[in-house]
């Protein structure tokens, strides 16, 4: 953790590799991430719709829907998948190159390996994983939008209508502010992992498991503590 | 020079150096020799300072580099290149890139000298024309070659070889053995090889370590480890496993 905030600056002196990692981690990961949000917008929509008949009228059920997506579902379900897809990758490619010296072929060089492979992907998906969840939110929105119109038969009216005086800008924030952590811990994880995998194939089939599992159980947790924090 | 001074290191409860005293001349070809698992890649990792030992020191043209900051060491290693074992090529670059990152990260060539420079080194080893292929498109010989271009990039005083021709067929290791004698002949560099090729070590080195439970047992030039009395030395060259009765039992 140390040495990856002291060599951060390899972020600007080495920013096509920020960039790099940006599209292969972030952006490559927008497909699975845009399936992901419309689901759980779905269900979200599925769900309250379930829960509120005959108890709450259904002008509630946009703001409930916003709040759910924007708040918990959207950042904790996109981040546990990208911690399936890029923390359990870096894990493997990182794992990989260590059992076959080639991190070891970089340090003889006198390239410093956090600075060349850890930092700009931390700093990538620390960057790209608000930005992901924010899309996520969107086609969630859209997904449950979808699902409570065009399938449930309520209104646009009455999904919409209420969801501006239940939105609050610091609502969407914290659920941004989740994700930014989200990405941090997953992607060091990653990393950390990687560092330290040996003994060959089945070392590195090991990091990928154990980077995955800690992963999500870091994303779990930090919900958690930035929720006691945040509201 | 390199020196070694009672360079102990432990994995777990495994002693792989026990106390490794040596020295290496500027511009001498060593070729450090010893079975399988006695710690000969462990010391070389040492040199370059990829491992910190338990106890001792390595100075490398009078500086230590064992415990020395990080940025010291990056200094240091600046005048090694070395060949690893595997190659150990990234397998997601190109040659060109592979042989051109040392220069791309610590020189302020142009792209165009960096092409240059690659393309010499890469004729050295005979492979330019390589520039455009991935590791995995290159056969095992031409991936060690791809190597050594990558190590001798930026100019280096000193040429770690790993297991240099280790997994070749006998021509091919032959070819790469021809090639550290001509890079130590006309870059004039320190060469330290580590294998258990004899055939290899008597062709390319001035001088011969073997290293043994941990420690140096025998130093010579390859005529005097030819006739020497060191038993295990001479078993080592020979290729006399320690206990015939291991032999036939299997």
């Amino acid at each position: 953790m140390g040495r990856v905030i002291r060599e951060s600056g390899a972020v600007v002196s080495r920013r096509h590799l920020f960039f790099r990692e940006c599209v292969r981690l972030g952006i490559d990961s927008l497909p699975l991430v845009l399936i992901v949000g419309a689901f759980t917008g779905a269900v979200s929509g599925w769900q309250g719709h379930y829960q509120l008949e005959g108890y709450l009228p259904f002008d509630l059920i946009g703001p409930a829907t916003f709040k759910a997506i924007v708040l918990e579902l959207g950042p904790v379900l996109t981040a546990l998948i990208i911690a399936g897809r890029v923390s359990a990758s870096i894990a493997a490619e990182l794992g990989s190159m260590k059992v076959t010296e080639q991190i070891d072929a970089l340090e003889s060089m006198a390239i410093s390996s956090t600075r060349y492979l850890a930092v700009p992907r931390i700093a990538a998906m620390t960057f790209m994983m608000p930005i992901l969840v924010a899309q996520a939110n969107f086609v969630a929105l859209m997904g449950a939008a979808f699902v409570l119109t065009m399938i449930l038969n309520l209104t646009s009216t009455q999904f919409w209508g209420l969801i501006p005086n239940f939105f609050y800008i610091y609502d969407v924030f914290s659920g941004l502010l989740k994700a930014f952590f989200f990405g941090l811990s997953s992607s060091m994880i990653g990393c950390y992992i990687g560092f330290r995998t040996t003994g060959g194939a089945e070392g590195v089939g090991a990091a990928t498991i154990t980077a995955f599992v800690w992963s999500c159980l870091a994303i779990l947790i930090l919900d958690f503590l930035l929720a006691m924090m945040l509201f | 020079m390199i020196e070694v001074s009672n360079l102990h290191k432990d994995f777990g409860l495994k002693q792989v150096l026990r106390g490794v005293d040596l020295k290496i001349n500027t511009g001498e070809s060593l070729t450090i020799i010893g079975q399988s698992g006695c710690g000969k890649s462990v010391l070389l990792k040492h040199l370059v300072g990829l491992l910190e030992p338990d106890k001792g020191t390595v100075f490398v043209d009078g500086e230590a580099i064992t415990g020395a900051p990080r940025k010291q060491v990056y200094q240091i290693r600046k005048k090694f290149g070395v060949l690893f074992q595997s190659a150990a090529l990234f397998d997601s670059m190109t040659v060109e890139e592979n042989v051109g990152l040392g220069l791309f990260e610590h020189t302020a060539m142009t792209p165009g000298e960096r092409a240059k420079r690659v393309a010499d080194c890469l004729e050295m080893v005979s492979l330019n024309g390589t520039q455009k292929l991935k590791p995995a498109e290159l056969s095992g010989g031409m991936k060690k070659r791809v190597g050594l271009a990558r190590a001798i990039a930026l100019n280096p005083q000193y040429i770690l070889y790993d297991e240099p021709t280790t997994g070749l067929d006998p021509i091919t290791a032959d070819s790469i053995n021809d090639l550290i004698i001509h890079l130590n002949e006309e870059l004039h560099v320190t060469t330290i090889v580590v294998t258990h090729d004899m055939v290899s070590a008597f062709k390319i080195s001035d001088r011969i370590v073997m290293l043994h439970l941990g420690t140096v047992i025998f130093s010579g030039t390859p005529s005097e480890t030819k006739s020497t009395s060191v038993e295990m030395v001479r078993r080592f060259i020979e290729g006399e496993a320690e206990d015939k009765s291991v032999v036939t039992h299997y």
